[in-house]
């Protein structure tokens, strides 16, 4: 048995294998949060008068915030002026044939190729650097569709009506403490636009990756569907394995009009930390989607398995009649994780539905929270939702908690919750390593089988990936 | 094939097996037979490597090895194959692909070349024929909402997939109705072969009606008290095992 133990020890501190760091020229900002921070970095960016404007009430008004402490979460004190709030490769490419050789190879090995002739088929791919896009692929193709994607800069740039239409209407500028700080230091992210009727041809994307010390990543995503419209588009996240914990304080807002539908999938991996908690991402998301129209309809998937602590709810505001919202979530929390994640369906229109199929995984010492909240308002005829929440232990130190919020204010609402907690048993990882599977094994398929729900709803090669991730991140689990 | 030696087994510090003997040649086929709470599945588990079982005296060999140093998948894959007498279940994993990944693990440990998807089918397909199971259940996940019949048929099926060398099978016909013991008779019967040998575990003779065996042993208090020929079977079925209870008054005085 000892030497079982030794094995298990060993799987479980394998490496985290987009830890890597690339070594290249960068720009930054001092560290340090002021008006005049964020002036310089507006100026960096060129941006109108009114963009610079928008951040400085942000900001003023983050200022008068107190920070949230309701989540059941242990963070230490964040030192908001020893971060710097801009990095950024110095070398600013025109075009992708003129990115630095050096992030071509950083992006080729987390598995995203941005090169012509190694483009991921089929998926068009928005590469945030740190605070900055350093490209993005398959535009020219997306454009003869009329669909824009792009980073956030540059639609500031170049499409400053959408921009101002639409940022800020789904996640106000005072919505919370973190998005209000997003607000006002957010330096890049993506833009999406699909047009009336339009079926956006490819899957879109966008892989967010911190590489510099000292900085926090802060991006900006905006989607927006017009009527009748469908995009499907998924977000990955990496960074290098550092002993400092690195901020991530992200907005994501999607807007849904008439039969309108955005399928928004994300596969979280920031550096968790190591073992005993030390280092990793500190991940506090603001994300939002709006079914503005009727018959509107955004899905929510995320499989979060990075990140020291995950603080996100990915919501929709059911406004449109007969418009409807999904969300399915596998959270995954290891050795020292927290996460408190969860989302909010609130039901506006007539004849609205929600559905939430929400999975967590609590290994090691790791924590999870599940925290929904499920609201019908006055006008919300017809209301429906269901809400499945699984929780899965594996040892005996780890914790789940689950805290779901139900607001009905209309007597015809159906709101159905069911919720289960469960241990991977010794009996299932008995049964399976009888017919000749390997302890581990046994373990990645048992929680596989639990996850399955969530994982069909991704595309197809990330939903492989998802799979990989989780028994990448839960080696070591069992012992 | 199989040699148990004078094993004492504990759980939970009680003793259970107080020195068992048996030896098992290939192509035999061995009913062990005992009143409820005489070791019967302790021996199953304990021979499959299930936890929680401390074997304080005793040795196993199987085939060339020591059994009790080997994992339970490397037993599995060194050809034992337990079927269980509560088949677990497994939500949302695929029985398909659950049995495509146990097969294959076996077959790397074995170092043979692992099969593929094709392959695979095409051998389920073949035991699916012989065994006269639909293919419903392999597209359900393990054992998940199973009646108490197809879960002992979906075990008898990986068996056949698996063709392990030793097949135990732990009180398979409990809980099942004539039917489904025809079923699982026939999938036995099947698969005997002059090298595979079967340790069946019943409380009752009715399944030694379908699958007959070459020995019959009784197992009481932790270890083999009466060996014989299938004719013993049906005297423990006549007397019951109180019978025996009564045949060993003198052995016990003796202690």
């Amino acid at each position: 048995m000892a030497t079982e133990r030794n094995d298990i020890e060993e799987a479980l501190n394998r490496r985290y294998e987009a830890g890597f760091v690339t070594d290249i020229e960068t720009e930054y900002l001092p560290p340090g949060l002021s008006e005049d921070v964020i002036r310089q970095l507006s100026a960096k960016k060129h941006e109108p008068q009114w963009m610079t404007d928008w951040r400085l009430e942000a900001y003023r008004h983050w200022l008068t915030m107190p920070v949230p402490e309701w989540a059941k979460l242990k963070i230490g004190p964040i030192d908001f002026q020893s971060i710097s709030y801009y990095a950024a490769p110095k070398a600013r490419p025109k075009s992708l044939d003129e990115v630095d050789p050096k992030l071509l190879e950083t992006y080729d090995k987390l598995g995203v190729p941005l090169h012509e002739r190694a483009k991921l088929a089929g998926v068009a791919v928005d590469a945030v650097f740190d605070s900055v896009s350093v490209g993005t692929t398959f535009r020219k193709e997306l454009a003869a569709a009329g669909v824009i994607f792009c980073s956030m800069s540059e639609a500031i740039q170049e499409h400053p009506e959408l921009v101002r239409k639409y940022l800020g209407s789904v996640v106000p500028v005072a919505d919370n403490y973190f998005a209000a700080l997003n607000c006002a230091v957010f330096s890049d992210g993506s833009f999406v636009f699909i047009p009336k009727g339009v079926r956006c041809p490819m899957e879109l994307s966008t892989y967010f990756r911190i590489n510099a010390m000292n900085t926090g990543q802060f991006e900006r995503t905006l989607i927006v569907a017009e009527e009748g419209s469908y995009v499907s588009y998924l977000e990955g996240c990496t960074a290098p394995q550092r002993d400092e914990n690195q901020l991530h304080a992200a907005v994501v807002e999607l807007v849904a009009l008439d039969d309108a539908q955005i399928k928004y999938s994300t596969v979280q991996n920031w550096y968790p930390g190591d073992e005993n908690g030390i280092g990793g991402i500190y991940n506090f998301v603001t994300k939002r989607g709006d079914c503005r129209g009727a018959r509107s309809k955004i899905s929510w998937t995320q499989v979060e398995t990075g990140s020291a602590i995950t603080w996100k709810y990915p919501s929709c505001v059911l406004r449109g009649d007969d418009s409807s919202g999904e969300f399915y979530s596998v959270a995954l929390t290891h050795h020292a994780q927290q996460a408190d994640t969860g989302t909010k369906m609130i039901h506006l229109g007539r004849n609205t539905k929600s559905k939430i199929i929400s999975k967590g995984i609590s290994a090691g010492r790791g924590q999870n929270t599940y925290r929904g909240l499920v609201k019908v308002e006055k006008g919300a005829e017809g209301a429906r939702n269901y809400t499945q929440c699984d929780s899965l232990l594996i040892g005996k130190k780890c914790g789940a908690h689950t805290f779901p919020y139900i607001e009905v204010k209309h007597p015809s609402a159906i709101v159905e919750h069911e919720a289960t907690t469960s241990k991977i048993s010794d009996d299932q990882l008995f049964y399976c390593r009888s017919r000749g599977l390997g302890e581990e094994d046994a373990v990645s398929m048992i929680v596989d089988g639990f996850c399955k729900q969530v994982f069909k709803e991704l595309p197809m090669e990330f939903a492989v990936e998802a799979k990989k991730l989780l028994e990448v991140s839960l080696e070591g689990a069992v012992g | 094939m199989l040699k148990i030696e004078n094993l004492h087994v504990r759980v939970a510090g009680k003793e259970i097996l107080k020195g068992l003997s048996l030896d098992v040649k290939p192509g035999e086929v061995h009913a062990i037979m005992g009143p409820n709470g005489a070791g019967k599945s302790t021996l199953g588990n304990v021979l499959a490597g299930r936890e929680g079982y401390e074997i304080t005296a005793g040795t196993v060999d199987f085939g060339d090895k020591d059994l009790l140093q080997l994992e339970p998948e490397e037993r599995a894959a060194e050809g034992l194959f337990l079927a269980f007498q509560y088949p677990v279940e497994i939500p949302g994993v695929n029985n398909t692909y659950f049995l495509k990944a146990a097969l294959n693990a076996q077959r790397k440990y074995r170092g043979q070349a692992e099969l593929d998807s094709m392959q695979f089918l095409k051998l389920v397909r073949e035991k699916l024929r012989v065994l006269h199971i639909s293919d419903e259940l392999l597209h359900r996940a393990v054992n998940s909402g199973f009646s108490g019949g197809e879960k002992k048929r979906n075990e008898i099926f990986q068996m056949a997939l698996l063709e392990p060398r030793l097949a135990i099978l732990d009180e398979t016909d409990s809980g099942l109705d004539i039917d489904a013991l025809k079923m699982v008779a026939e999938g036995v019967n099947h698969m005997r072969s002059p090298d595979r040998a079967f340790i069946v575990i019943t409380h009752y003779q009715r399944l030694l009606d379908y699958i007959v065996p070459d020995f019959v042993h009784v197992l009481a208090e932790g270890r083999i008290v009466e060996s014989g020929d299938k004719s013993l079977a049906h005297k423990l079925e006549e007397h019951g095992y109180a019978w025996l209870d009564e045949r060993r008054v003198p052995e016990r005085s003796a202690v």
